[in-house]
């Protein structure tokens, strides 16, 4: 028989007892339901570990260091002899070449620095960072109150948590009001004769008091982490442009200008953010090699993935026994369907059907019941899962925390869900569909 | 119990000529259902064989004897058999499906066979909105729309009274003198056996008691042309 016909005739015959073929239909949308919501928990939970790890920026970051300030980390061990060439400096030209390495999406400096702020005419001593603005696309500031930068040179500020509440015990107030950023600037000395070097400029500095008007645009409840220690440990958060702009006198820049760092501006630490975990060795080696030192973590995320593997795979073990139940259902259905249509049976092969044209009559119906059942039961299984991500999140709120979602569907699961349920029911199909299909005609055709 | 094998059908041999149309009479548990049964493909014998078109039934495979019924035979049968929920014009279709008969092909097809029997205005009715008669009649249509060359028929009027009964046989015999279509027939009613057939076996206790040529037949006017030379 040729399919179109073989699908119009199963779907003939499971028309004709539509509430028991629906009743095992609903019995294997119950079970890939189970399934499908179970792994989409396990699915849900694993992005929102990755989300929430790839937004502290551990993990597509490499901090970069010069070796003369290293200790540890990736330099050369202690036992080694020191290295006769002088280390290359971390400043802007090295700065430069990091942003042209293959994957790299940017480069920015660690900018953070204690200071004193002035509101409303009182003084709050607390540590300013600069925030690089590719921080709002990464989610690090999802449910913040108010709003992020407007612009990377905007004269603004966003508070963490704990340094409003010192502001205002009213800390939604606080957004739209000024404060004063009070710091130290530092600014280079003119060149004095016979202590210039090739270039003509001067290798000192003088650190001068300064003031800088910011608005209060946001706050943030949780502490934002980005890199390793970077401005995610500022209570008061800036645009990284502004704060390199202010020229703030570093604790480094002494040491720096002992070395002769002929005026220009170097870095303690550089953070190179990579494309994806994945890119974090090949650019690690290349910085490496550029003669500077590197830190990443790089297996947690390997460990992380292992850990949800097996998570994923009890979860689905729990989901499949209801899918298992229901397998059960589609074999008691078959077999019901085969005394009923006994004599439907004779009369097929008594009109010239084929032993296998009724067991592929009979496997059509089973999977058949595994699509519509698979389909229905992704359905459930995703509307399982909203509740489930309404539910957690009704409590997240009582705890004054930003949503989340527990749950995901991705397409990859829809898919396996339904090739799955089709399966197994072709599966519990078999012996039904042999049974009728090894029936004598001559004893079909008596059946009464 | 169930220990003895009873023979159905035993020690029987005869052949039936291409578009004759034959008897198979009989009392009941005499074996003639049977031996349609095995010419039909539907059972195998134990042992000796069955030929059609010079093929031995015996000693094909399920999937042989698939193909022998769905396109040498077609079967008619007293319980009519038609499949409830199906209309008269899907059940005569069902044939052409399993034969994978082109689906373009199948109308024409369907609609010769019912024309045929009489019966293109109730295509759309569903058997039990049919009466005896025209469920033989659609039964019948079933049967010949794969255009079989035999045409087995098991007790065709059973279930039919008299004049219903008379107006299938006559149906059959058109059937055999313009399409020159092999009939057996199974009956145990010997009038109707001597009236159609052009030669009638007949069976008792799964033997051939009998086989004769319809003398009634054969000097009667109504002689087919499918009769024994």
């Amino acid at each position: 028989m040729k399919l179109g016909d073989l699908t119009e005739l199963a779907a003939r015959n499971l028309r004709e007892a539509i509430l028991r073929n629906s009743l095992t239909t609903l019995g294997i949308g119950v079970g890939v339901a189970s399934l499908v919501a179970m792994l989409s928990l396990g699915v849900g939970l694993q992005e929102l570990a990755n989300t929430r790890l790839t937004h502290s920026g551990l993990f597509d970051a490499v901090m970069v260091m010069s070796k003369s300030s290293m200790r540890g980390f990736n330099g050369p061990p202690a036992n080694e002899p020191p290295d006769a060439t002088p280390p290359r400096r971390l400043d802007e030209d090295a700065r430069v070449e990091l942003t042209k390495l293959p994957n790299v999406v940017e480069v920015y400096p660690e900018v953070r620095f204690p200071t004193e702020i002035q509101f409303e005419g009182k003084p709050f001593t607390t540590t300013a960072a600069g925030v690089p603005d590719s921080a709002k696309a990464d989610g690090s500031y999802e449910g913040m109150k108010g709003s992020y930068f407007s612009g990377p040179d905007a004269d603004e500020a966003i508070l963490q948590i704990e340094l409003a509440k010192q502001l205002s015990p009213l800390t939604d107030s606080l957004i739209g009001k000024e404060l004063v950023l009070r710091y130290a600037e530092r600014q280079a000395l003119p060149a004095e004769p016979g202590a210039t070097d090739e270039g003509g400029e001067s290798s000192g500095f003088s650190v001068i008091p300064r003031e800088l008007k910011l608005k209060i645009i946001g706050i943030v409840e949780t502490e934002p982490a980005a890199g390793f220690g970077g401005f995610g440990r500022g209570r008061l958060l800036i645009p990284l442009k502004i704060a390199q702009t202010l020229k703030i006198a570093q604790p480094t820049d002494m040491r720096e200008m002992l070395r002769g760092a002929n005026g220009k501006v170097t870095y303690d630490s550089l953070t190179v953010r990579v494309k994806s975990p994945a890119g974090v060795q090949a650019v690690e080696d290349s910085i490496k090699k550029m003669g500077f030192g590197t830190f990443s973590i790089l297996d947690a995320t390997k460990n992380l993935r292992q850990v949800f593997i097996v998570f994923d795979s009890l979860l689905g073990i729990f989901g499949s026994l209801a899918l298992t139940v229901a397998s059960l259902g589609i074999i008691n259905t078959l077999v019901m369907a085969i005394l009923e249509r006994r004599r439907e049976i004779g009369i097929l092969k008594a009109l010239g059907a084929a032993d296998w044209d009724v067991r592929l009559l009979f496997l059509t119906e089973a999977g058949a019941m595994g699509l519509v059942g698979g389909g229905l039961g992704v359905l459930l299984g995703w509307l399982i899962g909203r509740a489930l991500t309404l539910a957690t999140n009704a409590y997240l709120a009582r705890q004054n925390l930003p949503p989340v979602d527990v749950s995901s569907v991705p397409l990859w699961l829809v898919g396996m869900a339904i090739l799955f349920s089709f399966c197994v029911s072709l599966l519990a199909g078999i012996y039904p569909a042999s049974r009728a299909a090894k029936l004598n005609p001559v004893e079909a055709l008596r059946y009464e | 119990m169930g220990e003895n094998i009873v023979p159905a059908v035993n020690d029987v041999t005869l052949s039936v000529a291409a578009g004759e149309f034959v008897a198979l009479l009989g009392s009941s548990g005499s074996g003639k259902s049977t031996l349609l049964n095995l010419l039909a493909g539907l059972d195998r014998p134990t042992s000796g064989g069955v030929f059609a078109h010079g093929r031995n039934l015996a000693e094909m495979d399920s999937g042989e004897l698939a193909k022998h019924r769905s396109q040498t035979v077609g079967m008619v049968f007293q319980a009519f058999n038609l499949l409830p929920r199906m209309t008269l014009e899907e059940n005569v279709e069902l044939p052409l499906r399993l034969a994978e008969v082109d689906r373009a092909d199948r109308p024409a097809r369907v609609h010769e066979a019912v024309e045929r029997v009489r019966l293109t205005a109730r295509l759309t009715h569903r058997p039990t909105e049919l009466s005896g008669g025209e469920q033989q009649r659609a039964s019948l249509a079933r049967a010949l729309v794969n255009r079989p060359t035999i045409l087995l028929a098991d007790e065709p009027t059973g279930n039919l009274d008299s004049a219903t009964g008379d107006a299938i046989m006559n149906l059959l015999q058109e059937i055999n003198q313009t399409l020159r279509m092999t009939i057996v027939m199974v009956t145990h009613d010997r009038a109707r056996a001597e009236r159609y057939a052009q030669r009638i076996f007949t069976m008792g206790d799964g033997k051939l008691i009998s086989d004769l040529p319809n003398e009634l037949q054969h000097g009667g006017a109504t002689a087919g042309p499918g009769a024994r030379p």
